[in-house]
C-alpha cells in the first residue's frame, strides 16, 4: 500500500435547498483519504448522508444540491492531484467514467430502457474513448469481456433490453459497464439492497475478485453493517450527516467506540447460533434540518451527558497508526467508556420506544 | 364555442399531505399567485358589494346617447344613454355566480360519477362511460338553443344547472383515472381489510386526497362556464334582460359600438372586465398547482 | 401446533396471467396457524410468499385450493362469518408510508374501524380506546400522537401506528407482510420486539413473511418456519430446527449467504450453488424446480421427478428433497409421475 491517497476528501458539505428558500446540510463536513486498491464502506442509515456524500464525490447532485464547502482532491496519474470541485464540462464528464466509476442502487433506471444493454455499451466507450477509434468489432470484444468479467453470457446480454434481464443480471452488467473503462475508484451506492440474498452474495464475492485481479479501489455505500465488514479494508459510520467513527474493519466490529456503531452492531440480530438478544437504539434517526444541539447522537445514546448537549465532538484518535494505514478515530467525548461488550444504559431498560424520538423526528 | 370543453388541470396525485400550514404562505410567496387573488377578490367584492353603495338607478338618458367618457359618466354611455361604469360594476354578479354554480355543478358530478365508476369498475363503470360518451356527442350550443326555445332559460340558476350538467364528462373522466390509481394504495386496501364500507373508503378515505387537484379544476371550470355563459348571452341565446357583462356586449355588437369611437368604451369595459377576472382566475391556479404538484415547482 | 388451526391454507395455487404466459406464483401450499402461533414465511423475491400471504388475508382468491378460517372456506362463506373473519385476521403492509392515508390524523384512521363496528359509540370512547391502542405499541402519550399527521411521524413511528390499526378490531391473527424491511436498522428490533410482546400478551397468532432469516429467527423464535422457492414450500418446521440445522440444500445456500459482522476462523461459507440466477416463473424447470442450481443435483432423478415435502430421518422438519429424504437413486422416486406433487 502506497502512502499517497488516490482520493483526499477534507471538510465537505454538501446541503439541499428546500421548499421555503432554506437549505439543509445533508453532509456536514467529511474528512476522509482513499488509497489506492482499497475498499472504504460508508455505513449509515437513511439520512446519514452516505448517498449525497457519494453522488458529491462525482458531481452527480440532483439540481436541488450544492457542495457548499471543503476539497476534493483527485491523484491519478498527476501526483500533484487535481481538484474536483473545480473541473469542468467536458473534462470532469470525462473524469467521471474513465477514473472514477459509480454504480447506482437502481440498476434499471441506470440503463437506458429503449436501447439495448451492447449499445450502451458501445456508447459509453465511444464518449470516452473518442481518439480510439474503436471499430465495432473492437467495442463488442471489449464489451463482452467485461461481462465475462461479472459471469455474465456476453452473446445473451448485450442484445438483450434492460428490462429482458434479471435484476441481479442487470446489476452485475451495470458494474461490467462501470468497470469497462477501467477506473481507479468505483463507487458503489447501495449496488446490493434491492437484490435476493443469494444474488448478493455472487456480486460480493465477485467484487472482491475483480478487486483483486484489477486493483482498483472501492468506496461502498451502504446501510447492511455486515455487509460492509465483509468488502471493506476501512469503514467509516456515518450519522447526520457526519462520520462519526471510522478506522479497519476490526476496529469497527470488534470494538467500536461510539455509540452509535456499538448500537447498530447489537441491533442486528444474528442468524448463527450462540445468539445475542439484539437491542435497538430508543428514538429514530434526527431530521437534518432540526438537528439537535452539540452532538447530534445525544438524544438516543445512552452514554450522553450534559457536555454532550453543549459540544459537538470532533473525531478524537482512539489508535494511531502510521500514514497509509487506517487510524481508529471516534467522534464522542466518551469513546473511553464505549465498549461492544457492555451495554449502556438507555438500551438496557427493557421497552425500547420511538417516543423519546419526538424532539429528534418532527 | 369551444369554451364549454373544460381544460383539465395536470395530475397532482404525487402530491403528498397537503402541507395546509404552506398553502397559504406558498401563495402568497408567489407574486402572481397573490396578484391572482387579490383580483378574484376584488372583482368579486366589487360586483356583490357595489349593490349596497351604488344606487342601481340607471335611468334611460335619450339626449345623452353614446357620450364618449366625461366627468359626469366616467366611462360615457351607451345606445339608450345609460351610465356604462354602473353598468359594469353592477354586471358582474350574475356572471359569477353562474361560473361558480355550474361549476359546483359539474364538479359534484364528476367526483360523484367518477369516483363510483373507478371505484366499482363493472357493468357502473361502462355505463357511466357510455354517458359520458353521449353528453359529450350533443352539441351544447344547440341543446342551449332548444332548451331556452322550450322553456326559457329565465333565471341564473337554471342557466348555471344546464352549464353544469352539460359539462361535466370531461371532468368525471380525469377524476375516474384518478381514483383508479389512488385506489390501488395500500392505505385504501387497508381501509378494504377493515370494513370501513365503501361509500367512506370512497368519500372520505379516497376523495379527499385529491383535494388540490379537485380544487384546480373547480377554478378552471368556473372560468369555462363563465365564457361558456358570456358566448350564450353574445350569441342571444340567454334572455336579454337585466344588465350584465354578457349582454353588454352582446348590446354593443347588435348597436354598433364597435363603429363609434363614443362606443368603444362600452364594448371595452365589460371585456375587459372578464378578461381581468378570468386572468385573475388562471393565476391563482398556476400557484395553486405549484402548491399541489411539487413537480412543478422549482426547488 | 398448538390447538385447532385458526387459518389454514389447503392446496392453495395462484396462477396470474401475464404476456408472456402463464405465472405460476404459488404452487400447491399447505400451511395453518393457531391461536398465539407464529409462522414465518421465508424466501426471496418472486418465491410467492406474498402472495401466500394475500390469499391467507382474503386480498386475493386461490385459483386452486382452499383458504379456510375456522374450518370454513373464506371465499364460500355466509356475509356474517366472513364479517367475523374479516374482524379476526389482520394485516399489516410493508411500507408504512403508503398504508396509512396521509391526509388523516392517526386519531381518525385508528377511530374508523372503531366506530364502524361498533367498539366505540362516540368520540370519546374512541379516544379512550385509540390513547390504548397507541399505549399498547408504546406510542406514549398517546396524546403527542393522536393528533398527528404521518408525515410528522419517524417511519417507525408509523409502523406502530399500523400495528395499533391492526389491532384496533382485537384481532385474533395477525398477517405481517415484510413489517419491518423499510425501516432503519436501530429501530427495527424495537419493533420486533413490541410485536413478540402482542402475540404473548394478547396470543395473537402471527405469519410473518420475511425475506431476513436472521429475523424470522428472532421473531419465529418458538413458531415455525416455511421457506418457499419458486411458489412452493422446500422446508417447513420448527424455527430452531429449520435455521440452526437446516436440510434443504436451498434454506442452507440461504443460510450461509448472509453475510456476517464477524465470521469466525473458518471464513465466510461459500453457497456453493451452480447457478447464480432464478430461473423464470414462465419457465420453470422440470423436476425439483431447484435442480440447475443445487449442489446435490443428481441427474435423472432431481429433473425428473418433482418432490413432495416429507419427514427427513433424523430431523424435526419436513423437506422436499430427493437427495436428503434419501430417496435418490431410488427407482420409485424416479418413476414418480412429474406433476404429482404439484
Amino acid at each position: 500500500m502506497t502512502e499517497t491517497a488516490l482520493l483526499s476528501v477534507r471538510d465537505l458539505r454538501v446541503a439541499y435547498r428546500t421548499g421555503g428558500g432554506r437549505m439543509v446540510e445533508a453532509v456536514r463536513g467529511v474528512d476522509f483519504d482513499l488509497y489506492p486498491e482499497q475498499t472504504l464502506a460508508l455505513v449509515g442509515e437513511s439520512g446519514s448522508g452516505k448517498s449525497t456524500l457519494g453522488l458529491g464525490l462525482l458531481r452527480l447532485l440532483p439540481r436541488t444540491g450544492h457542495i457548499t464547502g471543503g476539497e476534493v482532491v483527485y491523484r491519478g496519474s498527476d501526483p500533484e492531484g487535481t481538484d474536483v470541485l473545480r473541473m469542468e464540462g467536458s473534462r470532469l464528464r470525462r473524469w467521471r467514467w474513465s477514473e472514477v466509476a459509480m454504480v447506482f442502487q437502481g440498476a434499471m433506471n441506470a440503463f437506458n430502457p429503449v436501447l439495448k444493454v451492447g449499445d450502451q455499451f458501445a456508447d459509453t466507450m465511444r464518449a470516452h474513448l473518442p481518439r480510439q477509434r474503436l471499430g465495432k468489432a473492437q467495442v463488442r470484444e471489449r464489451s463482452a469481456e467485461s461481462l465475462r468479467a461479472v459471469r455474465l453470457e456476453p452473446g445473451q446480454v448485450l442484445d438483450s433490453y434492460p428490462h429482458e434481464l434479471s435484476g441481479g443480471m442487470r446489476q452485475r452488467a451495470l458494474i461490467a459497464l462501470a468497470l469497462i473503462l477501467e477506473p481507479r475508484v468505483l463507487v458503489l451506492d447501495e449496488p446490493t439492497t434491492a437484490l435476493d440474498l443469494l444474488t448478493q452474495r455472487a456480486i460480493v464475492d465477485m467484487l472482491q475478485e475483480l478487486r483483486a485481479e484489477r486493483g482498483f479501489s472501492m468506496i461502498f455505500i451502504s446501510h447492511d453493517l455486515a455487509l460492509a465488514s465483509e468488502l471493506a479494508d476501512r469503514v467509516a459510520t456515518m450519522y447526520a450527516g457526519r462520520i462519526i467513527e471510522s478506522g479497519t474493519t476490526p476496529d469497527l466490529f470488534r470494538a467500536p467506540r461510539h455509540p452509535y456503531t456499538v448500537g447498530l452492531i447489537r441491533a442486528v440480530p444474528p442468524v448463527r447460533a450462540g445468539a445475542v438478544e439484539p437491542v435497538s437504539i430508543p428514538g429514530a434517526p434526527p431530521n437534518l434540518a432540526q438537528l439537535p444541539p452539540g452532538c447530534s447522537f445525544a438524544p438516543r445514546c445512552g452514554h450522553a451527558t450534559d457536555a454532550c448537549e453543549a459540544t459537538d465532538p470532533a473525531l478524537r484518535t482512539v489508535e494511531a497508526r502510521p500514514a497509509g494505514q487506517p487510524s481508529h478515530e471516534a467522534a464522542c467525548l466518551h469513546w473511553e467508556s464505549v465498549r461492544l461488550d457492555t451495554a449502556p444504559a438507555a438500551a438496557q431498560d427493557g421497552t425500547p420506544n420511538d417516543a423519546p424520538a419526538k424532539e429528534v423526528a418532527q | 364555442m369551444t369554451a364549454i370543453a373544460p381544460g383539465v388541470a395536470e395530475p397532482a396525485l404525487a402530491a403528498p399531505a397537503p402541507r395546509t400550514d404552506g398553502v397559504w404562505r406558498t401563495m402568497v410567496r408567489s407574486k402572481s399567485g397573490l396578484a391572482g387573488l387579490v383580483l378574484v377578490v376584488l372583482i368579486t367584492g366589487m360586483s356583490y358589494l357595489a349593490p349596497l353603495f351604488v344606487d342601481d338607478h340607471n335611468p334611460v338618458d335619450a339626449q345623452n346617447r353614446w357620450q364618449g367618457p366625461s366627468g359626469e359618466h366616467w366611462l360615457g354611455t351607451d345606445h339608450s344613454g345609460k351610465d356604462v361604469l354602473k353598468q359594469v360594476v353592477l354586471g358582474g354578479q350574475t356572471i359569477i355566480y353562474v361560473g361558480f354554480l355550474a361549476a359546483v355543478i359539474t364538479l359534484g358530478v364528476a367526483v360523484v360519477l367518477g369516483s363510483l365508476a373507478a371505484y366499482y369498475r363493472g357493468r357502473l363503470d361502462s355505463a357511466l362511460l357510455q354517458l359520458t360518451d353521449i353528453v359529450m356527442t350533443v352539441p351544447a350550443v344547440v341543446l342551449l338553443a332548444v332548451v331556452g326555445a322550450f322553456f326559457g332559460l329565465t333565471t341564473p340558476t337554471t342557466l348555471a344547472l344546464l352549464l353544469g350538467l352539460i359539462t361535466w364528462p370531461v371532468l368525471m373522466r380525469s377524476i375516474r383515472a384518478q381514483v383508479l390509481s389512488l385506489k390501488e394504495r395500500e392505505f385504501v386496501e387497508a381501509a378494504r381489510l377493515q370494513d370501513l364500507g365503501n361509500m367512506r373508503i370512497i368519500f372520505v378515505e379516497i376523495v379527499p386526497n385529491m383535494a388540490g387537484y379537485i380544487l384546480i379544476n373547480f377554478i378552471i371550470a368556473v372560468t369555462n362556464a363563465m365564457y361558456a355563459l358570456v358566448g350564450l348571452y353574445v350569441l342571444g341565446l340567454a334572455p336579454l334582460a337585466g344588465a350584465n357583462w354578457g349582454i353588454m356586449i352582446h348590446q354593443a355588437w347588435t348597436y354598433g359600438a364597435i363603429y363609434l369611437p363614443e362606443g368603444r368604451a362600452f364594448i371595452l369595459a365589460p371585456v375587459c372586465a372578464i378578461a381581468l377576472f378570468q386572468l385573475g382566475l388562471v393565476m391563482l391556479t398556476r400557484s395553486l398547482e405549484e402548491i399541489f404538484n411539487p413537480r412543478l415547482s422549482k426547488g | 401446533m398448538t390447538g385447532e388451526p385458526l387459518l389454514s391454507l389447503k392446496h392453495v395455487s395462484q396462477t396470474f396471467a401475464s404476456k408472456r404466459g402463464d405465472l405460476p406464483a404459488v404452487r400447491d401450499v399447505t400451511l395453518s396457524v393457531a391461536r398465539g402461533d407464529v409462522l414465518c414465511l421465508v424466501g426471496e423475491s418472486g418465491c410467492g410468499k406474498t402472495t401466500t400471504a394475500r390469499m391467507a388475508a382474503g386480498l386475493a382468491k386461490p385459483t386452486a385450493g382452499t383458504v379456510e378460517f375456522e374450518g370454513a372456506d373464506i371465499n364460500r362463506m355466509d356475509r356474517e362469518r366472513h364479517r367475523a373473519y374479516r374482524k379476526a385476521v389482520q394485516f399489516i403492509h410493508q411500507d408504512p408510508y403508503a398504508s396509512l392515508n396521509p391526509i388523516r390524523t392517526v386519531f381518525a384512521t385508528l377511530s374508523a374501524p372503531l366506530r364502524r363496528h361498533g367498539l366505540a359509540k362516540n368520540r370519546d370512547e374512541a379516544w379512550e380506546q385509540a390513547s390504548d391502542l397507541l399505549r399498547r405499541v408504546e406510542l406514549t402519550p398517546p396524546a403527542n400522537y393522536l393528533a398527528k399527521y404521518p408525515h410528522q411521524l419517524s417511519g417507525g413511528q408509523r409502523q406502530r401506528v399500523a400495528v395499533a390499526r391492526a389491532l384496533a378490531l382485537n384481532p385474533r391473527l395477525i398477517i405481517a407482510d415484510e413489517a419491518t424491511s423499510m425501516l432503519d436498522v436501530s429501530i427495527r428490533v424495537g419493533v420486533l420486539r413490541m410485536l413478540t410482546r402482542l402475540r404473548e400478551e394478547l396470543d395473537v397468532g402471527f405469519v410473518f413473511i420475511t425475506h431476513d432469516l436472521a429475523i424470522a429467527r428472532y421473531f419465529g423464535a418458538g413458531g415455525r418456519i416455511a421457506v418457499m422457492y419458486l411458489g412452493e414450500v422446500v422446508e417447513y418446521g420448527a424455527t430452531a430446527d429449520v435455521i440452526d440445522d437446516p436440510r434443504h440444500p436451498y434454506t442452507r445456500a440461504l443460510l450461509s449467504a448472509v453475510p456476517d459482522v464477524d465470521p469466525g476462523p473458518e471464513g465466510r461459507r461459500d453457497p456453493g450453488l451452480r447457478g447464480v440466477d432464478i430461473p423464470s416463473l414462465t419457465a420453470l424447470p422440470s423436476g425439483c424446480t431447484f435442480h440447475p442450481r443445487c449442489p446435490l443435483f443428481v441427474p435423472g432423478t432431481c429433473d425428473t421427478a418433482a418432490p413432495a415435502l416429507r419427514a427427513v430421518p433424523g430431523a424435526g422438519q419436513e423437506v422436499a428433497c430427493h437427495v436428503v429424504a434419501g430417496k435418490a437413486g431410488d427407482p420409485d422416486a424416479v418413476g414418480q409421475p412429474a406433476g404429482s406433487g404439484a
